[in-house]
């Protein structure tokens, strides 16, 4: 669970998945948070992993991934901190894994109220229709930070798993799409965020468009990386 | 006649500064490499002006000091670019550098908080 000055929900957050999930092990990665998240955190039962400086979503999850990797974990899920995402979901997202190395919680697939207009819609479908192609199956909410994977991909993405925006979600399924690893969708609700506010203004949607765009440009013409 | 003198100077300063601060260490070799090609270019240009009225009708410029314009401005783009890329590549060591230090971090709270109390369950 990345985590960047979420104080205001963390705890809750954390104490709700540990009850949904009481076999798991829960690491929130602070991502650099300068209030007292990591304390909050781990007084609510989490392993907390402390990065020195903010290195946006996907530099979180790499520490996270290799993280699992070396502590020999069989699966993963990553999970929001500000309780967008319903822990009770997490075993249906987990059992994607069945069939498939990555399984995405999504939003669009039938479940919940979740509604995106104008230009920030435009790039969910584009994002949606070219990695569907590329995995040969439907994926309708790609930049889900609700998602599953299991030990080769935890590999995988210990390897590759880029720091910039969109890259954590794009990007790095893009890149695993590509390597041969399977992606599989399971339908979740998603539930208004506890704290903060989403960004709704058009220029800001314009501009995820534009770099939606960009993303997937860049993920779909790079050289393959190799694991080693 | 005067200004060939003039870039020479400079271009002969150039290398020097460009020498010095690389014996010194301040400096990477591989960074020197552009910076190299550009002090050598600027002293050979200085010695040999004709060169550079050659080349100029050669690639169909209609100045020299439009020539000499475009060249000065596509090697300070390829320092740039140069520039950025070795920033991303220590971007991404740092990166690298700082998961390893939070790993190693998380792995110290453990070990302490195990000696501390051996009753307690390492993981839980």
């Amino acid at each position: 669970m990345p985590a960047w000055n979420e104080s205001d929900v963390i705890a809750a957050t954390v104490t709700e998945v540990l009850t949904a999930m009481p076999e798991a092990d829960l690491l929130v990665i602070d991502d650099g948070s300068t209030d007292d998240t990591a304390a909050l955190a781990h007084a609510a039962g989490a392993s907390v992993l402390t990065l020195p400086y903010n290195m946006g979503v996907g530099g979180a999850l790499r520490a996270g991934f290799k993280y699992a990797w070396r502590n020999g974990y069989e699966q993963v899920i990553q999970v929001d901190a500000d309780g967008q995402h319903d822990p009770r979901d997490i075993p249906k997202v987990l059992a994607g894994l069945e069939h498939a190395d990555i399984s995405i919680g999504a939003r669009f697939a039938g479940e919940g109220a979740y509604e995106a207009r104008g230009p920030r819609r435009w790039a969910m479908r584009l994002l949606a229709t070219a990695l569907s192609a590329a995995a040969h199956t439907r994926l309708s909410d790609v930049t889900s930070g609700f998602r599953a994977a299991n030990r080769r991909t935890i590999r995988q993405y210990t390897h590759h798993y880029p720091a910039e925006y969109l890259g954590d979600t794009v990007d790095s399924l893009m890149t695993a799409i590509r390597m041969g690893y399977t992606v599989t969708q399971v339908p979740v609700a998603m539930r208004p965020r506890q704290g903060g506010t989403p960004s709704a203004s058009p220029v800001k949607a314009m501009i995820y468009l534009f770099r939606s765009a960009f993303a997937l440009l860049i993920s779909t013409t790079r050289r393959k990386s190799s694991v080693a | 006649m005067n200004v060939t003198i003039t870039f020479l100077v400079v271009g002969a300063l150039f290398v020097l500064v460009l020498f010095w601060v690389l014996r010194s260490g301040r400096i990477r070799e591989k960074y020197v490499a552009l910076w190299g090609l550009i002090g050598v270019a600027g002293v050979v240009l200085a010695i040999w002006p004709d060169l550079l009225s050659g080349l100029t009708r050669l690639l169909g410029f209609q100045l020299p000091a439009n020539l000499l314009f475009f060249l000065a401005i596509l090697l300070l783009l390829g320092v740039c670019l140069h520039l950025s890329v070795e920033a991303s590549k220590l971007e991404d060591e740092t990166r690298t550098l700082a998961e390893e230090v939070a790993l190693l971090h998380l792995r110290i709270d453990r070990l302490q908080g195990q000696r501390a109390d051996e009753s307690t369950p390492p993981r839980t």
